[in-house]
């Protein structure tokens, strides 16, 4: 069965890496709603920074081209986040992940997926060379007592 | 992003505050690399605590100076990491190859 939306947010901007700062903290806001700890926001806005830059970094080497981000919230706990783009893809994804694999030589450091990967529940790449790439990764925030 | 330095008997600190992504991350390499060129430390200190964010951008410009004190035959420390930071640089099993405190 598909889960619930129950919120959702969506914008867009384009590959300027100004907009990375822009995109972790307008996540960021939208995730407060579902009242994650420090830590999970950080988390959050950490991975949030690796795929945006990655979209700026890697889809659009030399020109600039769209960005839209989407961040939603599933079954009132779930915040699920989507970064796409519709730059020149990946050639192969399985490869990309693997920790330490970069070709953005010395300015980079191959850790970005692997930083989606432990710092979120889930993530699924979805790229076709060419055409651009899907990132979209989901954390669930556990509920806490408020009050005390 | 900001950044301050002290040297003083070719040993330097460099201070870092605000957010340090891919987008403050070439300036700040940059800068770094003209510090060490002009003061030549045999041991340099960054100083993370003033970072209110850091994503793999930083794993970078960390693993650079490293290899620019090791040329010229100094060391590297990295002190007083925030908790978000830390993160991503244990992450990266960064531990194994900087000296963090
Ligand atoms: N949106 C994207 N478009 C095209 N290539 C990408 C994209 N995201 C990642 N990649 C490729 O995957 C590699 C690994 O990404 P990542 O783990 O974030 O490390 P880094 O960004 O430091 O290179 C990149 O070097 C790039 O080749
Ligand atoms: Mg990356």
């Amino acid at each position: 069965m598909k889960p619930k939306t129950t919120n959702y947010i969506v914008f867009e901007c384009l590959s300027r890496s100004a907009n990375e700062a822009f995109a972790r903290g307008a996540v960021a806001c939208f995730a407060a709603q579902l009242d994650p700890t420090l830590e999970e926001l950080g988390d959050i806005k950490t991975a949030v920074s690796e795929a945006v830059t990655n979209a700026i970094v890697h889809a659009y080497p030399d020109t600039l081209g769209r960005i839209v981000v989407r961040a939603r919230v599933l079954e009132e706990d779930i915040l699920e986040i989507s970064v796409r783009d519709w730059g020149r893809g990946i050639p192969d994804v399985k490869q990309a992940r693997q920790p330490l694999f970069t070709t953005g030589g010395e300015e980079r450091s191959g850790m970005g997926f692997t930083i989606m990967e432990s710092f979120m529940d889930s993530l699924t790449v979805r790229s076709v060379q060419g055409k651009g790439t899907r990132v979209t990764m989901s954390r669930r925030i556990k509920p806490r007592r408020t009050g005390q | 992003m900001e950044m301050k330095y002290r040297a003083e008997n070719r040993q330097l600190t460099i201070r870092l505050s605000g957010e340090l992504d891919h987008h403050a991350a070439k300036d700040l390499m940059d800068s770094i690399d003209r510090l060490l060129e002009q003061n030549l430390p045999v041991k340099t200190f960054l100083d993370m605590e003033g970072l209110t964010f850091m994503d793999s951008s930083g794993i970078a410009v960390v693993l650079r100076a490293k290899r620019r004190m090791e040329a010229l035959s100094g060391s590297l420390v990295v002190i007083n990491i925030p908790r978000q930071a830390a993160r991503v640089l244990e992450t990266a099993g960064l531990n194994r190859y900087v000296e963090l405190v």
